[in-house]
């Protein structure tokens, strides 16, 4: 079988390029970081206030004052810049930051995201997770096709409370990658093990097959 | 002129926090958050507080400790998924919460102290937090409007203060700390070091000591940890 969460990291990789400046979510868009190739340089950026995040420290480096957004220890990497929460959200809100890479709990066809509430569950919060999505240049949201009782999570229309309308640019799942453009939902990769067929009958939402899949 | 704005008691320092006060509190999760501050409030007992603050902090340390205490009525968070107090609370309906995206509401902050009472974004547009909001257009995209906010006190965490309130922050436990600061009507800020004036480089001052009225010297501190990762560990 197939391990999903490392075919899926293994493509958002490829959507990093060097010289970016990147935000990645909470959760599994974190572990993109760890698979980036030596040769991608990037500036991760962390909305509590840090551009330029560096590995997780060593026991001697562990500062209390030196966390990620999903409240973890970290480091700062070379060149790293620390600022207020407000100039954080001045980045990400004013289009400078050029790639977010988020999670998914839902995806509507014409590219609505819900990521962050779950009807009749403890309402968490949104965290940073609405601006980022109408901030960045440029947004990616990763996850699997289907839940756990196998249905489709890309939807016609999103079921779940929208963390943004319209914002996703490219959708990577264990089965396919898709672009939202103009025209809809594109089909542009099969991923490794799927097929067209597979992708057709796992997902609700209606969508375009790239003609080079065809 | 007040130039000397060190106070030595915490408990004298939120002496004039009375019930049902709005405080802006800095920090984001345990990082950067005034514990001192917390504390001296949590023995005052002050109640009915509506509280501005990126989260609600833990069962047991920051904030979480004035909602164990039932001080708080109401919250202004973006994320409060840490704490299991917030959430009984919460659905019994003794507290009451607005959630406000992470930027919207340090901007809502920056705002505030800015004499700005209002401003448009993005953010949240076709989501449940655009209910009953102005929405406008410019240049066919449409924006809501969100409002400035202001404190009766803020609550801030610095590194280090100079007697005539200059503070500098350390790292990331900057965060909402600085526009907390700006947004208070009376801006209180605990500190690890106090230095005399002219010690700090003015260049190096984050927030300028015109936001600070009381500055405290934290002993002491814990410094909560709340995911403590190394190499190695993921």
């Amino acid at each position: 079988m197939r391990d999903s969460r490392q075919l899926i990291v293994a493509r958002a990789v490829q959507e990093v390029k060097d010289g970016m400046y990147v935000n990645l979510g909470i959760g599994i868009p974190t572990l993109v970081a760890d698979a980036l190739p030596a040769d991608v340089n990037v500036l991760l950026q962390s909305e509590n206030g840090l551009l330029g995040i560096g590995p997780y420290p060593t026991e001697a480096e562990v500062d209390a004052d030196l966390i990620n957004a999903g409240k973890e220890t970290v480091t700062a990497a070379r060149g790293a810049a620390f600022f207020d929460s407000a100039a954080s959200f001045a980045m990400i809100r004013g289009g400078h930051i050029d790639l977010a890479i988020l999670g998914g709990m839902e995806v509507s066809q014409e590219g609505d995201l819900a990521n962050w509430m779950i009807p009749g569950k403890m309402v968490k919060g949104m965290g940073g997770a609405m601006d980022l999505v109408v901030g960045a240049k440029r947004v990616v949201v990763i996850m699997e096709h289907v839940n756990k009782h196998g249905e489709s999570k890309i939807k016609k229309e999103c079921t779940l409370p929208l963390t943004g309308k319209a914002v996703v640019h490219r959708l990577i799942t264990d089965l396919a990658v898709f672009d939202f453009t103009e025209e809809g939902m594109v089909l542009i990769e099969v991923m490794e093990g799927s097929s067209v067929q597979e992708i057709q009958e796992k997902t609700e939402a209606s969508f375009i097959v790239a003609a080079h899949l065809l | 002129m007040a130039n000397n704005k060190v106070w030595s008691s915490f408990s004298e320092a939120v002496e004039d926090i009375g019930d049902g006060s709005t405080l802006i509190v800095g920090g984001f999760g345990l990082c950067g958050i005034p514990e001192k501050l917390i504390e001296a409030l949590k023995n005052k007992g002050t109640k009915n507080l509506t509280v501005v603050s990126n989260n609600c902090g833990v069962d047991d340390w920051g904030l979480g400790l004035l909602l164990a205490n039932k001080q708080i009525k109401k919250m202004v968070a973006s994320y409060v998924g840490e704490n299991k107090i917030f959430e009984q609370q919460f659905l019994s309906g003794e507290l009451e919460v607005e959630l406000t995206p992470q930027g919207t509401l340090a901007e809502r902050i920056r705002a505030g102290g800015a004499g700005i009472p209002g401003f448009y974004t993005a953010t949240g547009v076709g989501t449940p937090i655009a209910e009953g909001k102005e929405v406008k257009v410019f240049d066919g995209k449409e924006y809501l409007l969100e409002e400035g906010i202001v404190g009766d006190f803020a609550l801030v965490k610095a590194w280090k203060a100079d007697t005539m309130g200059n503070l500098v922050f350390r790292k990331t436990s900057r965060n909402f700390n600085p526009i907390a600061a700006t947004a208070g009507k009376i801006t209180i800020a605990e500190v690890e070091e106090i230095v005399e004036v002219g010690e700090l480089d003015p260049d190096e001052i984050h927030t300028p000591g015109i936001y600070v009225q009381r500055v405290l010297l934290g002993e002491n501190y814990e410094k909560r940890i709340e995911r403590r990762v190394v190499k190695g560990d993921i």
